[in-house]
């Protein structure tokens, strides 16, 4: 019960580091990073927990992203109101993916998501109102409720890190409920869940919305930081790398992604200069991960430190 | 001629045509991947950085020691299949104990890594080939006239698919090779070396891409970026054919590639759409695809 005090502890210390962190880091950097964190997290809600590998999320978080720009800027919305719309387009974008998908499992399932976020892709590319390889540029940041001034830097950063400890803490309640231990236990053995007489395809497709929901969050939030919406946010390439984000932090844990998260940014921001290195490190990071340490970062961390605690209740026999 | 819904036959004849050649990409990128799953249970998201591979070798072999492209269509899949190999003797062997998901996250991993890699030797700048003398100018088929080299694609292509599916369906190599996806256990007591077979089968599914590659070069031009979305769009065709059945894999490449070309006939803004749009429909209808078990 100590530990658990001592978590809390921690988590508290965390936040308030947060926020002072834009005295000593450039806040737009901040947003990036908390705003990648937010998608990695909610993907891992698939991965980690529902055992769905999806290689198709960016089309979640760039089409909200699109669509709250379009909001903002040509709707003249509020902040909250176009975030809203964003998050609607992805809850109902994830629900036609897993309508389609959910049923098919593993390579399939991965390979079908990648194929249908292409489908999205084409679509930005080509739709009217996304403005093609220019995308959505110099979008307003209106205030929030129509009252709260967002156009600094920072306060915006306040409201995004508002938002994001609500999703976050959101996330790690879900993947606690009822519903994630199900998830969980689908996850392991679906024969059995469906024996126990779980519909385990309705719970995927939960989770799928659940999912999509969280990233549409975090990519309308991305919109603000930037003022732009590209296809880099709807692109394969963004999808490869939430997955290498979950892979890097831990996918037992549900908010482990968040530190592959803050890896994989800071790494694009420091080999920005080097051109391709940044891919190429992206891929050896990867090829690594699979073959040494599957369990994350944070996984490994947390093994080490049950095997510490394991040591001394297990030697009096 | 006659015309229809507005579009005149010879239009739709040469979409038609121009179709069969994407179709013979995706029909012998497709084949590779099924292949290769087939022996290993991974997706190989690195095919479309090997024929990429592919199509650099026959830039490569041109630029340096000035072969040709007719030795290059044999050299390239051998060098590009000998990568493969290795690949999968150091690392990729290594991956068929766990989930079959991480096949997938390895080889993700390993397409960005090439592609990183030769985008920082040789630039994102497209390199030209020319298309080789004997196969220049084009014919008159009556409705249109084909460049002689898209012709060559489409007939070469149909026949590395004939000969591999012969292999595999109708030699004693290929029955050993499909009793060992049955049961690997039982044709290895057989005292048949199943490891390396699999080590084989990725090589020259590797080697297909390649061979790919090799027929883009004159006429996409080379770049390391070549691969990338030719491969999703593959995926996709591999989802609607099933991925167990190699004959399968043949037709779904050719026909999605016909279909491909009849969309810019009737609709253009869609044509590279469609083939996702009927990976959809084919999945609310047979979610284990066209051919799948």
């Amino acid at each position: 019960m100590n530990s658990y005090k001592n978590q809390k502890a921690i988590w508290a210390g965390i936040f308030l580091v947060a926020l002072a962190l834009p005295a000593f880091i450039y806040p737009v950097v901040l947003m990036n990073v908390l705003v990648f964190m937010l998608f990695a997290c909610a993907f891992n809600l698939m991965l980690g927990f529902g055992g769905l590998l999806s290689f198709g999320h960016a089309a979640f978080f760039g089409s909200a992203a699109y669509v709250t720009g379009h909001a903002a800027k040509e709707w003249g919305l509020t902040f909250e109101l176009a975030v809203a719309c964003g998050v609607l387009v992805a809850l109902a974008l994830g629900w036609i993916f897993a309508l389609i998908a959910v049923r098919s499992k593993g390579i399939y399932f991965a390979m079908i998501t990648l194929a249908l976020s292409q489908m999205i892709y084409y679509i930005a590319l080509q739709a009217p109102f996304t403005g093609g390889e220019d995308g959505i540029q110099s979008i307003p940041r209106p205030p929030v409720f129509g009252v709260i001034d967002v156009s600094s830097n920072l306060a915006l950063f306040y409201t995004i890190l508002v938002i994001f400890v609500i999703a976050m803490l959101a996330l790690v309640r879900i993947s606690q409920s009822a519903f994630g231990q199900s998830l969980k236990a689908i996850r392991d053995n679906e024969d059995r869940a469906i024996s126990l007489g779980y519909d385990v395809v309705k719970y995927k497709q939960m989770a799928f919305v659940i999912s999509a929901g969280f990233s549409g969050i975090a990519g309308s939030l991305k919109v603000f930081v930037f003022s732009i919406a590209t296809l880099t946010d709807v692109s394969w390439l963004l999808s490869g790398e939430v997955v290498l984000m979950a892979l890097l932090g831990g996918l037992g844990i549900i908010w482990a992604p968040a530190l592959g998260a803050l890896i994989v940014v800071a790494m694009q921001y420091l080999l920005a200069p080097y051109g391709a290195w940044v891919t190429i490190l992206q891929g050896l990071i990867f090829m690594s991960c699979v073959l040494l340490f599957r369990e994350g970062i944070l996984g490994m961390i947390r093994d080490l430190l049950n095997r510490r605690r394991a040591k001394p209740s297990t030697s009096p026999n | 001629m006659f015309e229809l819904l507005g579009v005149s036959s010879h239009a739709l004849m040469a979409q038609l045509v121009l179709g069969l050649v994407n179709g013979s990409f995706y029909a012998v990128l497709s084949l590779g991947l099924a292949l290769i799953f087939g022996m290993l249970h991974i997706i190989n998201f690195a095919h479309g950085a090997f024929y990429m591979l592919g199509g650099f070798a026959t830039w490569l072999l041109m630029q340096w020691l000035g072969v040709n492209y007719w030795l290059a269509l044999i050299l390239a899949p051998l060098m590009v299949g000998a990568i493969g190999i290795a690949l999968e003797r150091t690392f990729i062997s290594r991956l068929y104990s766990l989930n079959h998901l991480f096949g997938l996250l390895f080889t993700f991993g390993l397409a960005l890594f090439i592609e990183g890699v030769m985008h920082e030797v040789f630039g994102g700048i497209s390199k030209p080939y020319s298309v080789p003398a004997a196969l220049q100018g084009a014919l008159n088929l009556g409705f249109m006239f084909l460049p002689t080299y898209r012709g060559w694609v489409i007939v070469f292509s149909v026949v590395v698919c004939l000969i591999t599916w012969f292999v595999v369906e109708k030699t004693k190599l290929g029955a050993y090779l499909r009793a060992a996806t049955e049961n690997p256990a039982l044709v290895q007591q057989f005292g048949i070396n199943v490891p390396l077979l699999i080590t084989l089968t990725y090589g020259a599914g590797v080697g297909l891409a390649a061979l790919s590659g090799v027929l883009a070069a004159p006429l996409y031009q080379v770049n390391p970026h070549m691969g990338v979305n030719l491969m999703i769009t593959v995926f996709a065709v591999v989802v609607i054919g099933g991925m167990g059945s190699l004959g399968g894999a043949i037709i779904t490449g050719f026909m999605l590639g016909i279909i491909e070309g009849l969309t810019k006939v009737f609709y253009p803004p869609a044509s590279n759409l469609v083939i996702f749009v009927v990976m959809a429909l084919v999945l609310v209808a047979r979610p284990n695809g066209l051919f799948g078990k």
